[in-house]
């Protein structure tokens, strides 16, 4: 039997041919020689990647061999796509990926045994709110389409609500690791719906009262869905209650509603989702634009897709296409074969995601595995979701795709969390 | 716990799966209404970017060209101006396109070749079109063009044997580099009195006079019911469907041959010839002439109309009860007809009986100067017998020798043709004015029709000497 490591080295071999294949699509596309300097790039990409695998053999040897692959392959199509659209933010990215993985080495080699992470769990919650409210702090807060999402350090933008998002999860897996016998056991049930006992709704009530805060001030609906979210989704694990998800759910929509009416930031951006061609809202500054023209991009992309190279990115025909709209430049060059083989990817992720937390033998790493999971797979939605006209669209990255280091460092950080429970989960006792 | 992370998943499943239908709405149920759409700028961005195949006149001549802009887009220009605006017409990606570069315009982008353009998209090869040679002839559209001066009018020319169009020239003209700039369609467009959009050649229908007297020739010499020299009574004042029919300038003729009366153009013999051949036979003779159908030309369809009768401004069929016969067989009865039908009715007499369907395009070549496609000879019709057009011709040939056509008379080459003015007492002048004409008689290599609206004169007099200038130039 191949062992785990020598099966993900298995994997990384078709990552490095779609890297390859990848990046000579470009160049033929641009009509240039492969230069050095050209191919330099993949070649350090698959030197990170071997690097990192050799990090693993040695720390996580029976960490999920799936999981690292899968994620590269996101990572260096994202690259490609990006170096595609402009290439010294290409560059950039390549950086922040060595960034990442140098964070992900340092979690995986500090957090052996993760679990000292609940004796923090306050000061995690705490420092992940305080993130959260960052970017409203004057002087430092930056303001796009109305959302409050980064943060400007001088030269340096980041968007703490990536690096919060898994703080928040690390206090709820720690949290409700304590008290899931407790909702459970002094539930009742109320006019057809089973709550949790008066003495745990606070808390509970507390984290939606958060998130419409949240909403409230920082004034994007797909970070709050991601963030509350996510933390149903333990919730519901946790207690295996579908009436707290169900209700929760909801609780945000009522909230989400209201809202909706104070908020003209959140109400503009509503109007903009369910109108995209109304001509005062098309015209109108952070109006309908961005989601008309993504699904123009789409509908021009078709089945086949234009090939790949092809998309029309001039004069701000798709804002944000390195970010918020990176899906609708796959789906304009691949098509929706090439958009659905994305989504799948993400899916196989998420799968293993899972399969870690189904195995994973304590309740705190089987809430860790799932709430981190949850929340990757929830960001994917809420940015593919965005772009595709399911919900409003939001300034939330697509994970390892889009160009910008926050995403890139933190989902490496989600990575190593998720490969230490499942190095911990698969080894022989 | 296991249980809830896998129905967690299968929610996962479920989202995805949403995104995924999405997906599919946006590429594929609603992309046609998406690409549609008013505010999408794609479909334009995407045709800017596509350098489009040159056309090019008969012996190469540059007639439209793609121009690099600074941003790797494309625009169209025009290096002969208005000489050649109505065969070739216009393409621009906000206003539109028209002539051969709508007719022709999968060629001319590249489109044409499903296969081509698969593979194009794959390689990522910028799209490139084909260029398109046509069968114009520069030095005689100019002619014509030119000919035609400040009047209103056209000029076609074909080649009877192949169907070759060599010129195709409306007047008044326009510069098709001018459409691009802003609000130059809308105001062509509104210009009523000149418009020069307009392509007379195949959109306008002009009352063809006694042009039509050669399709009644044709008629009555084919079926075998006169010969050239039967004689018709000619008399002035003749009851033609019970209400008397003048000749021109009233004049009396005795009994002639159907020759003379060609020649002298008389009224009265033609319009009885016309009655006893009847409806029946004169429907099927212009039925296969082309009357009745869109002209056969390869122009966009709304660049074309019907040649007939239309009495009361639709087309109706010649062979009903309610015909006046004996009026349709000299060019009266509302009958309307294009100036390239008249060329098509010269052109089936000079080339012994066979219509051949008029071409602009003659080949579409790539940019390796490969042949795509190439517009073989069609033959539309056998409309008579190549006796029959033998005698016909002949007829015609006195026309020009003795008869109302002898401004067409070229020293040394023999002419054969028919004049025609239709009086129609418009304000800006009382006669349509026709000559339709091919040569040289004996071994025909261009077939003309010339027609001037709005004309003091006769056929004879004002369109008889154009078609003689093109005919020269088309025979150096």
């Amino acid at each position: 039997m191949i062992g785990a490591r020598n099966r993900e080295l298995l994997a990384l071999v078709p990552v490095s041919l779609l890297l390859t294949a990848g990046f000579t699509a470009v160049f033929i596309e641009r009509d240039e020689v492969l230069s050095n300097l050209s191919l330099t790039y993949g070649a350090i990409f698959l030197g990170l990647c071997l690097a990192t695998h050799v990090v693993l053999r040695f720390t996580l040897p029976h960490a999920d061999p799936y999981l690292f692959p899968l994620f590269a392959v996101l990572a260096c199509f994202g690259l490609v796509m990006i170096y595609r659209i402009d290439e010294e933010l290409a560059r950039e990215q390549a950086q922040w990926f060595v960034v990442g993985l140098i964070l992900f080495a340092v979690t995986i080699v500090t957090l052996r045994d993760y679990r000292v992470l609940e004796r923090y769990r306050y000061t995690i919650a705490a420092v992940g709110l305080a993130l959260l409210l960052l970017p409203r702090l004057p002087g430092i807060g930056q303001q796009v389409n109305g959302a409050y999402l980064a943060v400007k350090l001088g030269p340096l933008s980041f968007q703490p609500a990536e690096f919060a998002k898994i703080a928040i999860i690390i206090f709820l897996a720690s949290y409700l690791r304590d008290t899931r016998q407790l909702l459970v056991i002094g539930a009742r049930r109320f006019a057809g719906i089973t709550l949790p006992p008066p003495k745990y709704l606070g808390p509970l009530l507390a984290v939606w009262g958060a998130a419409m805060a949240m909403l409230f001030v920082i004034q994007d609906i797909g970070s709050s869905l991601m963030f509350f979210g996510g933390f149903l989704a333990v919730l519901y694990v946790a207690t295996d209650r579908l009436s707290f998800a169900l209700v929760g759910l909801a609780m945000f929509a009522v909230g989400s509603r209201v809202l909706y009416e104070l908020r003209p930031t959140i109400g503009s951006r509503v109007d903009a989702w369910l109108h995209p061609f109304d001509t005062r809202l098309y015209e109108a500054d952070g109006g309908s634009f961005q989601l008309a023209q993504s699904l123009f991009a789409q509908a021009d992309g078709g089945v086949f897709g234009q090939g790949f190279g092809q998309a029309l990115l001039d004069d701000g025909l798709l804002p944000a296409a390195q970010t918020d709209l990176i899906y609708a430049v796959i789906t304009n060059e691949l098509g929706l074969l090439g958009a659905s083989a994305v989504i799948c990817t993400y899916l196989l992720a998420v799968q293993r995601g899972f399969k870690i937390a189904t195995l994973a033998r304590d309740s705190f790493s089987k809430l860790l595995a799932t709430g981190l999971t949850a929340v990757f797979a929830l960001q994917v939605f809420v940015i593919v979701g965005g772009v595709t006209k399911v919900i409003p669209l939001t300034g939330v990255t697509l994970p390892f795709i889009s160009y910008g280091g926050s995403s890139i460092v933190a989902n490496f950080v989600l990575l190593a969390l998720l490969l230490l429970v499942s190095d911990r989960a698969r080894r022989e006792i | 716990m296991n249980a809830p992370i896998a129905r967690l998943f299968v929610v996962v499943i479920v989202l995805f799966a949403v995104l995924i239908g999405f997906t599919s709405r946006w590429t594929l149920f609603e992309a046609d209404a998406l690409n549609a759409n008013a505010k999408n700028q794609r479909p334009t961005l995407t045709q800017q970017r596509i350098r489009r195949g040159a056309i090019q006149a008969r012996d190469g001549t540059l007639l439209a060209r793609s121009t690099r802009r600074g941003d790797k887009t494309y625009t169209r220009a025009y290096p002969r101006g208005p000489l050649f605006a109505h065969a070739v017409g216009y393409s621009f990606t906000r206003f539109g396109r028209s002539g051969l570069e709508q007719a022709r315009n999968d060629d001319l982008t590249g489109t044409g070749n499903e296969l081509g353009s698969l593979f194009d998209r794959l390689s990522g090869a910028e799209p490139e079109g084909d260029d398109v040679r046509t069968t114009l002839d520069p030095g005689a559209q100019r002619i014509a063009l030119e000919a035609l001066g400040d009047h209103k009018g056209a000029v076609v020319a074909l080649d009877p044997r192949t169907g070759a169009v060599r010129v195709m020239a409306s007047a008044p003209s326009y510069d098709p580099n001018s459409i691009g700039r802003p609000r130059t369609l809308t105001r062509l467009n509104r210009d009523e009195g000149r418009s020069p959009l307009l392509n007379r050649t195949t959109q306008a229908g002009y009352p063809p006079g006694s042009t039509m007297k050669v399709v009644t020739a044709i008629a009555a010499i084919d079926s075998g019911e006169y010969e050239p020299d039967s004689r018709v009574d000619g008399a002035n004042a003749k009851p033609i469907s019970g209400v008397p029919l003048n000749n021109f300038g009233g004049a009396a003729f005795g009994d002639i041959t159907l020759t003379e009366a060609l020649t002298k153009s008389v009224n009265t013999v033609w319009a009885e010839v016309g009655e006893k051949l009847g409806a029946g036979t004169m429907g099927d003779y212009m039925r296969k002439l082309g009357f009745g159908e869109q002209a056969a030309v390869d122009l966009p369809s709304d660049e074309r109309r019907a040649s007939g009768r239309f009495p009361d401004g639709r087309l109706a069929p010649v062979d009903t009860d309610s015909t006046d016969i004996g009026r349709l067989a000299i060019g009266q009865e509302k009958l309307a007809v294009t100036p390239l039908q008249m060329a098509m009715v010269a052109s089936a007499v000079a080339n012994g009986g066979r219509l051949m369907r008029p071409h602009i395009s003659d080949r579409v070549i790539d940019r390796d100067g490969r042949t795509v496609t190439r517009v073989e000879p069609d033959e539309l019709a056998q409309v008579m017998s190549a006796d029959s057009a033998a005698k016909v011709g002949a007829m015609m040939s006195k026309v020009v020798q003795e008869g109302s056509g002898t401004a067409a008379a070229l020293t040394g080459i023999d002419v054969a043709g028919k004049t025609g003015t239709a009086e129609v007492d418009r304000r800006c002048g009382p006669n349509q004015v026709w000559f339709i004409a091919f040569a040289p008689a004996a071994d025909p290599r261009v077939a003309v029709a010339v027609t001037l609206e709005c004309s003091q004169g006769t056929g004879g007099v004002v369109a008889a000497p154009i078609a003689k200038q093109v005919m020269q130039e088309l025979l150096k």
